[in-house]
């Protein structure tokens, strides 16, 4: 990290103009401590996955040298790539941190949710999502969430405020002006709190190459076992795939997102360093859900809809 | 799939990609202006449209029967927008040049809406307002000028779009950005730049067009890659609202003692002798931390941690400021509201007050006019505002809040009000006069080489 930015463009010749990589962490951080000011339990979404890596990774700035005064929140949909499972317990204990579980498997096995015949888990991490948040009285729950993923997140608040259902209502935000954040709820409702809002996946990258940040192994190129369906390339695994006709074959391949190993797929590629990376995703022609997200491709309100049901 | 998208981008060097700055912009535009269209230009041009978000737009183009993809589709994003072909809501925006990486808030032109246009202003460098040539300046435009001038946007660019639908006629644009110009300049606007432009065929969007060679100026996104953004911060007024108060109180820090927050305005240095408001007490900047690590001087937008030389009782809600250099507190406060609630704001009203990181009870005492924002007259004593409503309020606080005026500083001269009972956003507050004149302009010109805006 620099000490003093110095940074020109041609629109400006100030020596204080800040980098866009600048401006966003201090939004960022920003917005961190907002909710540590006023929030009596929040809580951070934490996947393993890269978005919410990065806001660890910024929350443990925000607070330094004190630890971060929020605990974490996994969404465990029994579908997860190993490697991932691997690093969050790694993460959590090497900061000391407290780790909340909700698990899917448990809501299956229990009888309450029942398996999708697709196999996807993506749409079933509502319930035991919000149940959580429920049960364990968090005011305020941070997600990764940026509003260039999604036309329906590009509406998206930074502060989203949730109903006792934790639904989103599209049509009743609060508008949200200059940086005065308004966290204000009723008992049993939250507040969704996106501090990413402004990046890119491009933004996102870039920082974790600036910051020299530690992934999981499998956003790097990597030899994987895959399949082909619906156009994406899906590991193979006990959740239900390959079905008949559908042909493992062995591909250099690795990951733009982490999420449920049934939806996700893979993309050729040969990017094994963050800076591969960058170079691959700026000169992509698909976005990062559209290449990789079965999910989103369900409807064309896919997305809208499960938010409005409490999702992020 | 169109040529354009199918082009291969050539990708930024990691060097080119983070030497980039910000830039944040609103747009305003009439429902016909062809706002939605500019906004696809631009991201369409930009290459910012990915191949998947396009073939989504043709699929369902084509699926309504149209022969060409409705790059207005792109930007639509609920399902109530796209049943009834309108915008609800304020979007953000998101794409990038070699220069500059854009934050876009775009922003309905409904009337009704004149709030989600307050709200996409109130973080914007720089507002589009859009204007059909065939009508020239009307109502909505100088609504829109005006809520750019009430918010202070420091850059305003006037895009007088079907420049193909007037013959690409010059007299046409310049009787148009005379009379835009004019009336912005009164409100104390400080820079207008007006575009010709046709955002449906592309000319200036992102490529200069050859059907206006009479035009010398830049492109809309020539313009978005070089306006300045960032300002000499040494005419600024330092300000530091304490966020949060960090206490690690463990064995390798045993007596840290860190006040967190994003600088609102100006610039700290370490050793500087500064004040903490509303106490007053006095101390001196021991050291600054820019998330985690030391460095002699921090400037605004920098989230960072100040460390004082004395322990002084600190909590969130203070606002910390150069000695020198403090504004006045107080508990009565008169500004500009605009009203963005569904419910009214009355006289006698129980409200909340958010002013940077303090939230504290006030009551709203008068409301002495409402601001008619078509012909900018004024409204006696109105009793309440509803919904877009504009007016002047006065308000007394429980208790003192170190307020600037919203000229001298968005960030630490702005507030919300709220509705103490269930939390709503009732309005969105500005301290001080309503409008610049340009007078204030002349002198702040002569004062500092930059326009003395500040963030």
């Amino acid at each position: 990290m620099t000490t003093v930015a110095k940074v020109t463009d041609e629109g400006t010749d100030s020596p204080y103009a800040l980098s866009h990589l600048d401006a966003l962490e201090s939004e960022a951080v920003h917005i961190f401590r907002e909710v540590a000011g006023e929030f009596e339990n929040p809580v951070i979404l934490f996947s393993g996955g890269k978005d919410s890596i990065v806001m660890l990774h910024l929350a443990l700035k925000a607070f330094a040298p004190a630890a971060i005064p929020f605990s974490l929140l996994h969404v465990d949909t029994g579908h997860n790539f190993p490697e991932v499972l691997e690093y969050r317990d790694r993460v959590v204990a090497e900061h000391g941190l407290r780790l909340h579980v909700a698990s899917v498997q448990d809501y299956i096995d229990r009888g309450v949710l029942r398996e999708r015949p697709d196999g996807t888990r993506n749409p079933l991490q509502t319930l035991p999502l919000t149940e959580k948040i429920q049960s364990e009285r968090f005011d305020a729950v941070f997600g990764g969430g940026r509003r260039d993923e999604e036309k329906a997140r590009a509406k998206e608040r930074v502060f989203s405020l949730r109903d006792e259902f934790s639904q989103w209502d599209p049509r009743r935000q609060r508008p949200e002006l200059w940086q005065l954040y308004n966290g204000r709820h009723a008992p049993g409702e939250h507040v969704r709190v996106f501090p990413l809002s402004n990046w890119t996946e491009l933004d996102v990258w870039q920082y974790i190459a600036r910051e020299d940040i530690e992934l999981p192994g499998i956003y790097f190129a990597h030899e994987r076992e895959v399949f082909e369906r619906a156009g994406m390339w899906l590991t193979a695994g006990e959740w239900g795939g390959p079905k008949a006709g559908e042909t493992v074959e062995t591909r250099l391949v690795r990951y733009r997102t982490v999420g449920d190993m049934s939806c996700t797929g893979a993309v050729d590629s040969d990017a094994t360093t963050l800076d591969a990376v960058i170079t691959e995703i700026a000169a992509s022609r698909l976005t990062e859900r559209g290449a990789t997200r079965a999910d989103d491709k369900m409807s064309e309100a896919a997305m809208e809809d499960r938010k409005r049901e409490g999702y992020f | 799939m169109s040529n354009s998208t199918a082009e291969p981008v050539k990708p930024l060097s990691t060097e080119q990609l983070s030497a980039t700055t910000l830039l944040r912009f609103a747009t305003a535009g009439s429902v016909d202006d062809g706002k939605s269209t500019l906004v696809g230009r631009l991201l369409h041009d930009s290459k910012s449209v990915l191949t998947d978000q396009l073939e989504a737009v043709e699929r369902v183009s084509a699926s309504r029967g149209a022969d060409a993809p409705d790059l207005a589709l792109l930007t639509d994003g609920l399902r109530a927008e796209r049943e009834q072909g309108i915008t609800i809501d304020v979007a953000y925006r998101y794409f990038a040049t070699a220069r500059r990486r854009f934050i876009l808030a775009d922003t309905p032109g409904h009337v009704q809406y004149t709030r989600n246009m307050v709200t996409g202003a109130s973080t914007a460098d720089l507002a589009v307002v859009l204007v059909d040539a065939r009508n020239g300046v009307i109502e909505q435009t100088r609504r829109h000028a005006a809520v750019a001038a009430l918010l202070r946007v420091p850059h305003v660019v006037l895009a007088v779009n079907k420049m193909d639908l007037v013959a690409y006629d010059e007299t046409v644009f310049a009787k148009i950005a005379e009379e835009f110009t004019a009336y912005a300049g009164e409100l104390g606007v400080p820079e207008i730049t007006a575009i010709p432009i046709s955002a449906l065929a592309g000319d200036n969007v992102v490529e200069p067009s050859s059907n206006m060679d009479w035009y010398g100026g830049p492109t809309v996104l020539e313009h978005l890659e070089t306006v300045p953004v960032s300002h000499d911060l040494a005419t600024c007024h330092a300000r530091l609202p304490v966020q949060y108060v960090i206490r690690p109180q463990t064995a390798e820090h045993p007596d840290y003692r860190g006040y967190a927050g994003q600088i609102a305005a100006g610039a700290f240095r370490v050793g500087e002798s500064v004040t903490v408001l509303p106490s007053g007490r006095t101390s001196k900047v021991a050291g600054i931390d820019l998330l985690g690590q030391p460095v002699d001087v921090a400037w605004t937008p920098q989230s960072v941690t100040l460390l004082l030389e004395d322990d002084i009782d600190i909590s969130r809600g203070d606002l910390i400021v150069p000695s020198g250099d403090a504004p006045a507190t107080t508990q009565d406060v008169e500004a500009t509201v605009c009203h963005v609630a569904d419910t009214a704001l009355s006289v006698g009203q129980r409200v909340l007050l958010k002013h940077t990181t303090r939230t504290v009870k006030a009551i709203v005492k008068e409301i002495p006019s409402r601001l008619t924002l078509d012909d900018l007259s004024q409204h006696p004593e109105p009793g309440r505002l509803v919904a877009n409503d504009i007016g002047r309020v006065r308000i007394r606080t429980a208790e003192p809040l170190a307020l600037d005026s919203y000229a001298d500083s968005r960030r630490t001269g702005s507030f919300l009000l709220i509705d103490p009972s269930d939390g709503t956003t009732l309005a969105a507050g500005m301290a001080g006069d309503a409008f610049a004149t340009p007078a204030d302009e002349a002198a702040q010109a002569g004062a500092a080489d930059d326009e003395g805006w500040d963030f």
